[in-house]
């Protein structure tokens, strides 16, 4: 389980995070909303000690991580794979050795390591490209090797960072039924951060909105679908006021 | 004023306890050695064997200067022969390394934090956190460790070449004998004045190196943040490198 207790954080005099308490329970999907610049993917970094809250805490399996020295980050991000949203591929590295760099950390025999680097890059059906550069991929293809990457290391949790943004409506949908695979296939617990609200209610069990620093509702697809929060309407229904 | 002498102030400090803060991360990294073995033998080759054509470039040209400048100071004063000391002596305590240094600043620096930048801004950086690397043991430790060995060696082999051109400067236009060039070249040598540029290189490559890596990791701000890192990188590089040369001169000789 994740949990954010009470997480503030501002970056100069820009308050970000403003008291932000949210759970994302074992097996779920949990999808987080919100206006561009509100802070989305601030929290998802948090979860994984990129960043450090100024005040509260983040929890990961009871682990608070912003007390885990090195070794205590190291076996934390064991745990959990990271989906970037523009992919940060390793441009010198072609697309099969981006996805073994994980599992190399790992200290797997190569065999083993081929075998799931083979694996993870046919369930994104981009079997093939392994010898490929990231230069030479699609926006869409890039982002589906960042999924790869992080179930090549069957991880507990995945987080993805604006999945489908800046792609067209197919590949969008295309990343988004790959979610939701990769939850059937591998039985992970996710979080995903976006404000493409199409996506959302596909890949989402609940739907979290955050709002100037904290969360402003959260509930099952449903629940949002039919808030009455003037707020979440907005956002869902993409009016401009 | 005040004001801005305290923001100034408090600027300074911060700077000195982030190169603080990098350091100790540095130090903590280096038991890591499963990580950082693999990239060094990469750096090795990139800091080493691709730096060495403009290094030795450099010194070929710094050698004949040597020789014809030696030549036209003494005006017939002082022996020919000392042209061989002034090449020798010079281009091992001095020009050897310090140019060398200095384009490898350009050249090494440089690269490194545009290379690192990039990575920063892209979040590469970020995703090798992810993938449970420490950046420092993965992308720093193997810089610092080829600048610091290959520096060295680099700067060898341009004392070499640049001893050579002064030598054969010396043959062609200055009508020295090779023995008389000989004769200059050992008469105040000192094994001091080989490995004094050794270790004067030794910590240049340490200083681009470094400099380049930590300015390219705090890079943020795009393609302009990627163009400034790469600037100041030189820049901070180039002053080190004058100012260690001082330093080395007052403790050392």
């Amino acid at each position: 389980m994740i949990r954010f207790a009470d997480v503030h954080k501002a970056f100069g005099a820009k308050v970000v995070l403003d008291g932000l308490s949210l759970e994302v329970k074992d097996g779920e999907t949990l999808v987080i909303i919100g206006y561009s610049g509100t802070g989305k993917s601030v929290a998802l970094k948090h979860i994984v000690g990129l960043l450090h809250p100024d005040a509260g805490e983040v929890y990961v399996d009871d682990r608070a991580v912003s007390l885990l020295d090195r070794p205590g980050l190291t076996d934390l991000r064991r745990d959990i794979g990271y989906v970037f949203q523009f992919a940060a591929l390793f441009d010198s590295m072609t697309v099969a050795e981006n996805v073994a760099l994980g599992l190399k950390r790992r200290d797997l025999p190569e065999e083993e390591i081929a075998e799931r680097v083979h694996e993870a890059l046919a369930l994104v059906d981009l079997t093939g490209s392994d010898a490929r550069f990231p230069a030479e991929l699609s926006g869409g293809m890039r982002k589906r090797v960042g999924i790869t990457r992080a179930i090549a290391l069957r991880p507990r949790y995945i987080l993805y960072d604006e999945p489908t943004t800046g792609l067209d409506p197919v590949t969008s949908a295309v990343m988004d039924r790959l979610m939701v695979r990769t939850r059937e296939h591998l039985g992970v617990t996710g979080v995903v951060v976006t404000h493409d609200m199409k996506s959302a209610y596909t890949v989402g069990d609940r739907i979290a909105m955050l709002y100037e620093g904290r969360i402003r509702q959260a509930g099952t697809v449903l629940e949002i679908q039919e808030s009455d929060d003037p707020v979440v309407r907005q956002f869902i229904e993409g009016r401009p006021t | 004023m005040i004001e801005l002498i305290g923001a100034r102030a408090v600027q300074a400090i911060e700077a000195v306890g982030r190169w603080g803060h990098f350091m100790q991360d540095l130090g903590r990294a280096f038991p890591d050695v499963g990580t950082w073995r693999g990239p060094t033998m990469v750096q090795l080759r990139r800091v080493g064997v691709d730096s060495l054509p403009v290094a030795l470039f450099i010194a070929a040209f710094t050698g004949v200067v040597l020789a014809l400048q030696a030549s036209y100071t003494f005006t017939g004063t002082v022996p020919l022969y000392f042209v061989g000391t002034l090449v020798g002596k010079t281009m091992m305590l001095e020009l050897g390394p310090v140019l060398a240094g200095l384009a490898l600043a350009g050249r090494v620096g440089a690269s490194m934090a545009a290379e690192l930048g990039t990575m920063k801004v892209t979040e590469q950086v970020d995703a090798l956190e992810t993938l449970a690397y420490d950046p420092q043991a993965y992308l720093v430790l193997p810089r610092v460790i080829a600048g610091t060995v290959m520096f060295p060696i680099i700067v060898a082999l341009a004392m070499l070449v640049g001893i050579t051109t002064g030598w054969l400067t010396s043959l062609a236009l200055l009508h020295l004998s090779t023995p008389e060039f000989l004769k200059g070249l050992q008469l105040f040598y000192k094994f001091k004045d080989t490995w004094f540029g050794l270790f004067k290189s030794s910590t240049f490559g340490f200083t681009v190196t470094l400099v380049g890596c930590v300015v390219g990791l705090g890079t943020y701000g795009g393609a302009e943040g990627v163009g400034r890192s790469t600037t100041r990188a030189v820049v901070y590089s180039c002053v080190l490198i004058l100012v260690l040369d001082a330093f080395w001169a007052v403790v050392l000789l």
